[in-house]
């Protein structure tokens, strides 16, 4: 029965129809699964497993025991329990990736927002100076940063933050190049619109969609370094329980013990799996031409 | 009598580009009365445009620059302002309205917030419950249901967006409107309401218009005087009855009007002008239309005609009407 009142049109907003497009796509939503799967642990922790006893507490009775009912990863050589280490080393992982990616994101949206909108000479300094930072790979950057600056969390951050700067100045650039030749920003000067007002509420908030995408990939990548730069002893120092850290203390042991490295190798190529598929599934749903 | 709101003198402005310098407005001069329509004829590149982003000073900023002349905006050269003091101007007292509606929209921010926007910045004493209720109100006056102020700009079809632009446009009741083809995007029903309403907003709330166009329909119906615009130069001017039932032409003119359909003749093909317009980097030497104008003479070749008064306010560039000098 109508109820007498005007036509309600179902309205759907953009947000609402990224996600519509994203749930058709079964492997990123898989990935999305694995993400809140990880975040839920990693924000969980605690109640798992107790950080002090279980995480860094040894116990050298029980060392190197295989998996098992009470220990489901086993233990290593001190006795920590594989599990409630993997399931901390989330935390650090994700926190460490997002952190170091939120200082990426908005350096690069501001460098390339200023390059992309002024142009010019401003563009070119701008862009050069961002050219001979990317031509330094993200790993090799961060190694001789840390190495620099010395080992500790804050200079790892660090690290991570300035080697992909450039890669979201990049893409930030190329996205505001093409938003500004339209003529709704031409609209928005005729309107007396400021510089700054058109850059951040006209001209960034267009290009989310690439930064999104730009960010989750790039997140995958970053958790990837954190723990190769843990494994070469320069990024979380142990006794942390980095996956990374683990792998390193875990080679001793391959033979006799290979679930000391198979699971926080799993840990790590599971995170990185999801962050991508999940990057990419953004990728098509954001695109605008694959709208339907 | 009516005052002058606009006054543009001799105004000049190149494009340089790599390939040298183009010429695009040579000399032009009109003026635009308080409350009163101006029309801005003309074929695509002949630099109407250009003269709107001119007024506007929204050249683009490497490649144009306005090289002589001036624009007279109430009693102020624009020309001399610096850009700060122009960026209040704009959207304040002279607001455009671009070609494309489908575009000249952010598709990511709702229509209503749109609007407040030229508050936000021309207004910022008003209060946010001000602002929304003016937003309303200029919507309802565009013919929008206010309820729809929160729907981004997809959720509309393009008349309405066009609605949603001049809106905008008029949000801050501003003295000069510059409507560049406004309707060019819109199917010709579509057309005829958003003339309509934008003829019946100007009357209301007592704006000049430079309303620029290449469809002399929408000329004759809306406009009170009208600039024939062709390779940079007013080749003729006057008041609507002027150009469209006094007797006398610049040939360009008549080739315009000859050029358009024709319901109670039979014809077999349009007569269109032959020919391009010039190359604004090369422009041709005596007359600019010399190259396609059915009535050349000799001198048309070499020597620029001067705009010649022919009757009132009506002048014509051309050496048709050059007072007493022979014709070879």
């Amino acid at each position: 029965m109508m109820n007498g009142n005007a036509i309600q049109y179902k309205r759907r907003s953009q947000i609402g129809s990224v996600l519509y497009r994203l749930k058709k796509n079964k492997l990123a939503m898989f990935g999305l699964f694995l993400l809140i799967v990880m975040v839920l642990i990693a924000i969980c922790a605690d109640f798992i497993a107790d950080y002090d006893e279980m995480a860094i507490g040894q116990n050298i009775q029980e060392r190197l025991q295989r998996p098992s009912s009470e220990h489901w990863f086993g233990t290593d050589h001190f006795g920590r329990d594989i599990f409630a280490r993997i399931v901390h080393g989330s935390r650090i992982s994700l926190s460490l990736s997002i952190i170091a990616m939120l200082f990426a994101v908005a350096a690069g949206a501001i460098i390339g927002a200023i390059a992309g909108y002024y142009g010019g000479r401003t563009d070119d300094i701008l862009m050069r100076f961002m050219d001979i930072l990317l031509s330094i790979p993200p790993m090799l950057m961060s190694i001789s940063i840390v190495a620099a600056l010395g080992q500790s969390m804050v200079n790892l951050l660090i690290a991570l933050g300035i080697a992909y700067v450039p890669v979201f100045a990049r893409v930030i650039r190329s996205t505001i190049l093409s938003i500004k030749g339209q003529e709704f920003i031409e609209a928005a000067k005729a309107c007396g619109t400021s510089d700054a007002r058109i850059i951040f509420k006209h001209i960034i908030p267009n290009a989310i969609g690439p930064i999104i995408v730009q960010a989750t990939l790039a997140m995958g990548s970053v958790i990837l370094i954190i723990s190769s730069l843990s494994f070469m002893g320069l990024g979380v120092k142990p006794p942390a329980p980095e996956w990374g850290t683990m792998l390193y203390e875990g080679r001793d042991f391959l033979r006799q013990a290979p679930y000391l490295t198979l699971f926080p190798g799993a840990a790590i190529t599971i995170a990185v799996v999801s962050l991508n598929l999940l990057g990419d599934g953004l990728r098509d749903a954001l695109d605008p031409r694959l709208k339907d | 009598m009516s005052q002058e709101l606009l006054k543009i003198k001799n105004l000049e402005v190149v494009y340089k580009t790599d390939r040298g310098t183009a010429h695009v407005l040579n000399n032009i001069s009109f003026s635009i009365n308080k409350g009163e329509t101006l029309g801005l004829v003309g074929e695509t590149g002949a630099g109407k445009t250009t003269t709107a982003l001119s007024i506007m000073r929204l050249l683009p900023k490497k490649t144009g620059f306005i090289k002589d002349g001036e624009i007279i905006f109430d009693g102020k050269n624009l020309l001399n302002l610096t850009e700060a003091e122009m960026r209040l101007i704009r959207g304040e007292s002279i607001s455009m309205i671009f070609q494309d509606p489908m575009s000249s929209l952010n598709p990511i921010i709702k229509i209503g917030e749109q609007i407040r926007e030229s508050f936000e910045i021309h207004r910022p004493d008003m209060g946010k419950e001000d602002m929304n209720k003016k937003v309303e109100e200029i919507l309802e006056m565009v013919g929008i249901p206010a309820s729809r102020k929160n729907d981004y700009p997809h959720q509309f079809s393009g008349g309405m967006k066009q609605r949603v632009v001049i809106a905008m446009a008029l949000a801050c009741e501003p003295k000069l409107l510059i409507a560049d083809e406004p309707t060019t995007a819109l199917d010709v029903t579509i057309q005829a309401q958003v003339l309509y309403m934008m003829g019946e907003l100007k009357d209301k709330l007592g704006t000049s218009m430079l309303l620029i166009t290449h469809d002399l329909g929408i000329v004759s119906q809306y406009c009170d005087r009208v600039a024939v615009l062709y390779g940079g130069e007013i080749l003729e001017y006057g008041t609507a009855e002027d150009i469209f039932t006094g007797k006398d032409h610049h040939p360009y003119t008549m080739g315009l009007f000859g050029s358009l359909p024709d319901l109670n003749k039979r014809t077999r093909r349009l007569s269109p002008i032959n020919g391009m317009i010039p190359d604004p980097l090369n422009l041709p030497e005596g007359c600019v239309f010399h190259p396609r104008c059915p009535k050349c003479i000799e001198k048309c070749k070499t020597i620029p005609p001067q705009s010649i008064t022919v009757a009132g306010e009506h002048k014509i560039m051309c050496h048709l009407f050059g007072k007493g000098e022979s014709h070879e």
